[in-house]
């Protein structure tokens, strides 16, 4: 075996143990609480499982994206929130280690990731903006002392208070135009964060994802200097799409797997007869099925086209449409398989602390839909649609 | 030939961007090398000045034309324009 797959392979190995071990049994009190899973996010950060995805050169683990995208899964399907902090972290970092051209400060900062299992957060989503990261209000602003300080009004920051570092998208500068953005990596001792608003949501209730207003002065080079437009096709858009939906399909993968144990339970009760909910598993088999699939090709589409220096194919519209529609398409189904999932496990999948509780499963991916929210997704869709020739 | 065909390419092309693109800011004063996103082009927009040029021009960009760096100002806009021209004109 190659050194790559061994790597993966170890990675793989201690994510399970530590999904198993750790975030399972505290994934009831993460959910009933609504707080940070903070056991599964230690002991990430004891494997060096935060800096997993990048070169050993700066310190990483060398991982493979698909090996971190299946982590995803294997976690997603024991808690989905650890699952989405670690996502989001990943899609963070992975995003800074495509785009280092010219930019030895983000080099430099991705060893200290490494070095010091940072937790990166991002500041995305912005008040006034109606959900389109595309655009920007707050504005990078040069200081008298050749600083750059903004403030960004946020009504979402995924696990805000828990991150060491947070990853924000801003205007370029006060007189720029509302789509001409950059990225700033804002660290901890420079930031300030006002908290708004409370957090009681009904799934995905450990992101701890509340408002804040978010402030912070940086160092020019801590604006990433790499184009906002192509860090976006080429990364941030595909890299969260990919890892989100690997996500979701690991929460109602498990959600088939307590279905098919409960099945299996009564099967063992009636010897010889096949028990009604055997054949709604089928049915059930059939919805998780295309989930699967989509997420699957999705992965190996977003690799070969990487493989390609140029990554020309993810500048595409072709691949816009493609990831979008990754996108919609898991963040539709994955609470559809839960859903179902409940429909074969009757009351005990209904209640809370039975082996076979779906609940949390269900709502955990009732928020897929709205994480950059699928009718926007379709929106900008239906308008490449009408240009785009071969989809 | 087409109506197209008549005067001059960038002109068109300038006027395209007026009606379709949607900046905050005066065309005929942006040079034709200058970026239109940062000009406040939206992505919405853009598809629509594709629309209008493909019309226009009576021309189809295919798939590996679709992308930013093509649509990014209008000297980019021409070049693909008269790239796509030659090419039926081989064809």
């Amino acid at each position: 075996m190659s050194i790559s797959v061994d790597r993966d392979q170890a990675f793989l190995d201690a994510i399970r143990l530590i999904a198993d071990d750790v975030s399972a049994p505290n994934s009831d009190s993460v959910d009933r609480e609504a707080r940070f899973p903070i056991e599964s996010i230690e002991a990430l950060r004891g494997e060096r499982a935060l800096s997993a995805a990048l070169p050993t050169e700066l310190g990483g683990g060398g991982v493979s994206f698909g090996a971190i995208a299946a982590g995803c899964f294997e976690l997603g399907r024991r808690c989905g929130s650890s699952a989405m902090v670690f996502a989001m972290h990943q899609i963070k970092v992975i995003t800074l280690m495509r785009h280092l051209d010219d930019a030895p400060w983000f080099s430099e900062y991705l060893a200290r990731v490494a070095e010091e299992q940072r937790l990166v957060a991002s500041v995305t989503t912005e008040i006034g903006t109606g959900g389109d990261m595309g655009r920007s209000i707050a504005a990078v602003t040069p200081t008298d002392d050749g600083m750059r300080t903004f403030e960004k009004q946020a009504p979402v920051v995924s696990y805000g208070a828990h991150a060491d570092d947070h990853f924000v998208t801003l205007r370029r500068a006060p007189d720029s135009e509302a789509s001409d953005q950059v990225i700033v990596l804002a660290l901890k001792d420079q930031l300030e964060l006002e908290p708004k608003g409370t957090w009681d949501p009904l799934g995905m209730r450990g992101t701890c994802s509340p408002g804040f207003v978010v402030r912070a002065t940086v160092a020019p080079e801590q604006v990433l200097p790499a184009p906002f437009s192509t860090v976006m096709a080429e990364s941030m858009v595909p890299v969260t799409h990919i890892l989100w939906s690997h996500l979701w399909l690991g929460i109602a993968t498990d959600a088939f797997d307590r279905a098919r144990a409960f099945v299996r339970a009564s099967a063992k009760r009636t010897p010889g007869e096949t028990p009604p909910a055997a054949i709604r598993l089928s049915h059930l088999m059939s919805e998780l099925s295309p989930l699967r699939s989509e997420v699957r090709s999705a992965l190996e589409d977003f690799v070969k086209a990487s493989e390609d220096p140029s990554r020309e194919w993810l500048s595409t519209m072709q691949a816009a449409v493609r990831f979008n529609n990754l996108k919609v398409a898991a963040a539709d189904q994955a609470p559809r398989v839960c859903q179902s999932a409940m429909g074969v496990c009757g009351i005990v999948g209904f209640k809370n602390d039975t082996p076979y509780s779906v609940g949390r499963h269900l709502r955990d991916t009732m928020s897929a839909s709205l994480m950059i929210a699928n009718e926007r997704i379709h929106q900008t869709n239906a308008s490449l649609l009408l240009i785009a020739k071969d989809v | 030939m087409t109506a197209a065909d008549d005067g001059n390419m960038t002109d068109q092309i300038r006027q395209i961007i007026r009606d379709h693109a949607r900046l905050a800011g005066d065309v005929d004063a942006l040079p034709a090398d200058a970026d239109l996103y940062s000009a406040g082009m939206t992505s919405h927009a853009s598809v629509n000045v594709m629309l209008a040029l493909e019309d226009h021009f009576d021309v189809e960009f295919p798939d590996r034309m679709l992308t930013r760096s093509v649509f990014e100002s209008i000297a980019s806009i021409e070049a693909a324009l008269i790239e796509l021209r030659s090419e039926a004109a081989v064809s």
